[in-house]
């Protein structure tokens, strides 16, 4: 796949009481936004675990990002400000395995934020194309090695 | 509990790039409270490696598998009928597991993913902090329950160093200086006379200085 026709596959978790609600209110402004972003509704962006961000990008996502509240709006106190520390946690693991950080993000934002909500889905999809198809995907059909363990 | 840190995702890699099947195991003791080898870390570890492993063109089976404890035979010859299967096991328990799987397992391959850091507690979610040395002598009666053998950078038994300074310790500002909180305990309590009593010199072979150690409970033993 060139990267002229690649058309990114990205996941992102929406808070109930945010960003989800801030695509219907997108959507109730006509606006548009890239249909690369595949949503799933959380309770709370607190809902979002470590193990959910990095089996995405393993099942071959391109890019994965959270959107919960505006930090000190937490429906839930501080579920955002935990994930915001997973999503730091899950860049760290990726960098460690020489795979751009940026493929996961961490944003915030309120119900009335519609047009937001259609920017942040832009600007994820635009980083994402700039930065290439998953080097995960890439390896899908990557071959097993060669069993050498002595013992 | 045991006190473990993570190692680092190429450290774990590189311990395992001749295997093409791998058990991640962990531990339900010390290790998943001090949240680094339990069920979470097990399943964030197993992600880690297959995606390191992928994007590298080599793919890895990872299975995933926490026991009991990995320091009790009982427990660790669970996985008697299936270690075999695998190339590795990687062990998320603290450094006594993956000696008894190899004491257990002779023939098979086991790779430690975490570093066993100290014997201690949390003081805040998050934080751990050092508590006991493991002297095999504990002395902390004598300084109002706060242990200068594992907490002062010295090991002092007979009050503070010159490196003492507003509380915290020479070597490090964040690292409280011990001996300045036992001297304060026994003001606020009046019994700072105690603090006059030469402690003698320690003994260190009940310590690791006497070599590896062994603990035998007779009513218990066959």
């Amino acid at each position: 796949m060139t990267t002229d026709n690649f058309e990114p596959k990205i996941l992102a978790f929406c808070c109930k009481y945010c960003a989800y609600a801030a695509a219907d209110l997108a959507g109730s402004m006509r606006l548009s936004y890239p249909s690369n972003v595949k949503v799933i509704q959380v309770p709370c962006t607190g809902r979002v675990d470590i193990t959910y961000l990095l089996r995405a990008i393993e099942d071959g996502a391109d890019g994965v990002y959270v959107a919960g509240c505006l930090e000190g709006e937490c429906h839930f106190l501080a579920g955002n400000l935990r994930t915001k520390k997973r999503v730091k946690y899950v860049k760290k693991v990726l960098a460690d395995l020489k795979i751009e950080p940026e493929r996961v993000e961490m944003f915030n934002l309120s119900s009335a934020m519609g047009p937001r909500f259609a920017e942040i889905a832009n600007e994820m999809t635009d980083r994402i194309k700039k930065l290439g198809p998953s080097p995960i995907k890439n390896n899908d059909q990557c071959k097993e090695v060669k069993h050498d363990c002595s013992r | 509990m045991i006190v473990a840190d993570e190692k680092s995702l190429p450290e774990i890699l590189d311990m395992i790039k001749d295997c093409n099947h791998i058990l991640v195991l962990g531990c339900k003791g010390c290790v998943t409270v001090c949240n680094v080898g339990g069920l979470k870390e097990v399943q964030i570890l197993a992600s880690a490696l297959r995606i390191g492993r992928k994007k590298d063109g080599r793919i890895v089976k990872v299975d995933e598998e926490i026991l009991e404890r990995q320091c009790d035979p009982e427990y660790v010859a669970q996985i008697k009928d299936r270690v075999q299967n695998y190339d590795g096991v990687v062990s998320l328990a603290c450094g006594v597991g993956p000696q008894f799987l190899s004491e257990a397992y002779p023939d098979q391959h086991f790779f430690p993913a975490v570093n066993t850091k100290f014997f201690g507690g949390a003081v805040a979610h998050g934080i751990w902090e050092e508590r006991c040395a493991g002297c095999g002598n504990c002395i902390i009666h004598n300084f109002d329950g706060l242990c200068p053998i594992a907490r002062c950078s010295k090991s002092l038994m007979n009050g503070p160093c010159g490196g003492s300074s507003n509380g915290k310790c020479e070597i490090d500002k964040e690292i409280l200086c011990i001996w300045d909180s036992i001297v304060r305990k026994k003001m606020a309590s009046g019994q700072l006379n105690d603090l006059l009593k030469v402690m003698p010199i320690k003994d260190w072979r009940t310590a690791r200085d006497g070599g590896p150690r062994k603990r035998i409970k007779e009513d218990l033993t066959k």
